[in-house]
């Protein structure tokens, strides 16, 4: 399996603090890598290098072999990465419409990638011509969601998208992510929900005080309790 | 924490109507404290006229702020620059300015008024290029780069046209007022509030009708965002900063048309109305700077009238009373 993606001895400064301590991993091309870890561990600061919203200080990321740390956040994006921040970042002054068409760079809106996103998320069919901003935080996930897929996308960066939904939206969510993978996109997750991560992931990265801590298959992970509350402080029982 | 499922209906978004009532109210307010009819109308027509040119000077500062986060101390110099370049086409024109007919008049005074705007525009190229790209992210020391810049044309339109005030007649066709009974309405304010409405309407065209406007919208709420999407703002903040330059020349002239005269310092006074404007409207917001320009002169015209004392004080307690009211302004576009 090649990597579409490779970060390589990254390091990234945010003021003074220095938050990524020199991250190696590798995403492989049509796979699911989940990346797991602490508040604070460096995950959100992570997707936000890869995107070139920060610079990384040193190190090398490249994409499909090409290397991408000192280009800028569109050019990125016009490589193919589609990016789903923590915060969603809907325009919530536009409605769910304009937030696509925004979204569906090269040109109109294809009626059958919108009919498949709808398969998932009827509420966005609903309320088309609604302002993002009186969407429900669920909804606006959605929203978030679609506007990555809405064209094909070589990579696509997803920053926690079940945290703080209700449980049936956050099966919503898996099961749209799961098709996503059927469709062959690759995939860089972050995610707290460790349900949400067994359920996705194919691989696994746990990450701690800026640096990555332990690589390998998600069912290991899974499997292996004594692994999980050493690097995440929870046991899959817990969570079950 | 409350949620609701994707297939909740939801609740009808509210339109907020309260800030387009407040003009309105303020100026019924108005008749039984002015007395007079006839100059209750000559007044609001003042203010309707006075606000479409302080909005015409104000709407592109607002969209660079909301947009670019960018504290423009120096978009008076637009003003100033865009009065002066009038003066080179109208100056040689004079005889044509003073003609009876409406048609030649405005023969001379759109090609000035285009001038004025491409070269504010062009200044607005250099500024943004020089001045503000090197401290994108960095308020403090853009305040201190655009007021450099402010005083540096100020003193450059000194050098170049002298310290003496130069006068800048109305065309005769616009002279005059259209007599309705026993109120009068000034021709020049009919045609200064015609213009503000036609460039209000016309960036809300852009704005809510094209995939330029919703670029913008989408930039003044979230630029990383956009950035993230693939779209190179930078190239569009450039694009919304020269607009806004150039609609400052066009309201250094109207406004230079308005007092028919230009100096160099004209916009000092202008630059403080402009940022309570901006600052009461909402950072970025187009609808909420037109209603603050007309609240403003509204406040401005009226106090005149009724307290001559206050009006040196009147708008900084408009500006008081709207943050006290609404703290980010009256349509927080921006979390800013």
């Amino acid at each position: 399996m090649t990597d579409l993606l490779k970060l390589s001895g990254v390091h990234t400064h945010i003021g003074r603090y220095h938050i990524l301590q020199g991250i190696d991993l590798a995403v492989p091309q049509g796979q699911v890598t989940m990346l797991l870890g602490r508040n604070g561990a460096g995950k959100t600061t992570t997707l936000r290098t890869i995107m070139g919203l920060w610079q990384a200080s040193s190190g090398e990321i490249s994409l499909s072999g090409d290397r991408i740390e000192s280009r800028a956040t569109p050019d990125i994006a016009r490589l193919g990465v589609g990016y789903v921040p923590e915060s969603m970042a809907v325009f919530s002054d536009l409605t769910v419409k304009e937030n696509l068409v925004l979204a569906a760079r090269d040109g109109p809106l294809d009626d059958t990638q919108l009919d498949w996103i709808f398969g998932f998320f009827p509420a966005l069919r609903r309320f088309w011509l609604s302002r993002a901003g009186s969407l429900s935080g669920g909804q606006k996930q959605m929203l978030s969601i679609a506007r990555a897929i809405i064209e094909p996308r070589k990579l696509l960066l997803i920053d926690e998208p079940t945290k703080g939904l209700a449980p049936a939206i956050v099966m919503a969510l898996i099961e749209c992510m799961r098709e996503i993978k059927r469709k062959g996109a690759t995939i860089l997750l972050v995610e707290q929900n460790f349900f949400a991560a067994r359920e996705l992931g194919d691989n696994v990265l746990v990450m701690d005080n800026g640096t990555i801590v332990h690589r390998g298959e998600m069912a290991a992970l899974a499997a292996d309790v004594p692994l999980q509350e050493r690097l995440l402080g929870l046991s899959l029982e817990a969570h079950q | 924490m409350t949620e609701l499922a994707a297939n909740d209906p939801l609740p009808k978004p509210k339109r907020d109507i309260a800030p387009i009532l407040l003009p309105v109210a303020l100026a019924l307010l108005m008749i039984p404290l002015i007395g007079s009819t006839s100059s209750w109308l000559t007044l609001t027509a003042a203010s309707l006229a006075m606000g479409m040119m302080i909005f015409i000077m104000a709407s592109g500062l607002t969209l660079v702020f909301g947009l670019m986060d960018v504290l423009n101390f120096g978009h008076g110099a637009f003003i100033a620059v865009g009065a002066y370049v009038a003066t080179l086409v109208l100056a040689p024109f004079a005889a044509s300015i003073q003609a009876d007919s409406l048609w030649i008049n405005l023969a001379v005074l759109a090609p000035a008024a285009l001038l004025s705007m491409a070269v504010s525009g062009a200044l607005g190229l250099v500024v943004e290029r020089v001045l503000i790209l090197p401290v994108y992210g960095q308020h403090l020391k853009q305040i201190l780069m655009t007021t450099g810049g402010l005083i540096v044309a100020e003193q450059t339109l000194y050098a170049l046209w002298g310290p003496q005030i130069i006068p800048m007649p109305l065309p005769t066709s616009l002279r005059g007022s259209f007599i309705f009974g026993d109120v009068a309405i000034a021709k020049y304010r009919v045609l200064a509030t015609l213009i503000g409405l036609a460039i209000f309407i016309a960036i809300q065209l852009v704005l809510n009708r094209s995939k330029l406007g919703l670029l913008i919208r989408a930039g003044v709420e979230n630029r990383e965002m956009v950035e993230a999407l693939g779209y190179r703002i930078r190239r569009l903040f450039l694009g919304v900063f020269m607009t806004g330059s150039a609609l400052a020349g066009l309201g250094g002239v109207m406004w230079a048309l308005y007092r028919e005269q230009v100096h160099a310092s004209m916009s000092d006074d202008l630059t403080v109305l402009i940022f309570i404007v901006v600052i009461i409207g909402g950072l970025g917001s187009i609808g909420g700077c037109f209603i603050g320009a007309i609240l403003v002169a509204m406040v401005a015209n009226y106090g005149g009238f009724l307290v001559p004392k206050l009006a040196l004080v009147s708008n900084i307690l408009l500006m008081v009373a709207i943050l006290m009211w609404r703290p980010r302004g009256l349509y927080a576009v921006t979390s800013r």
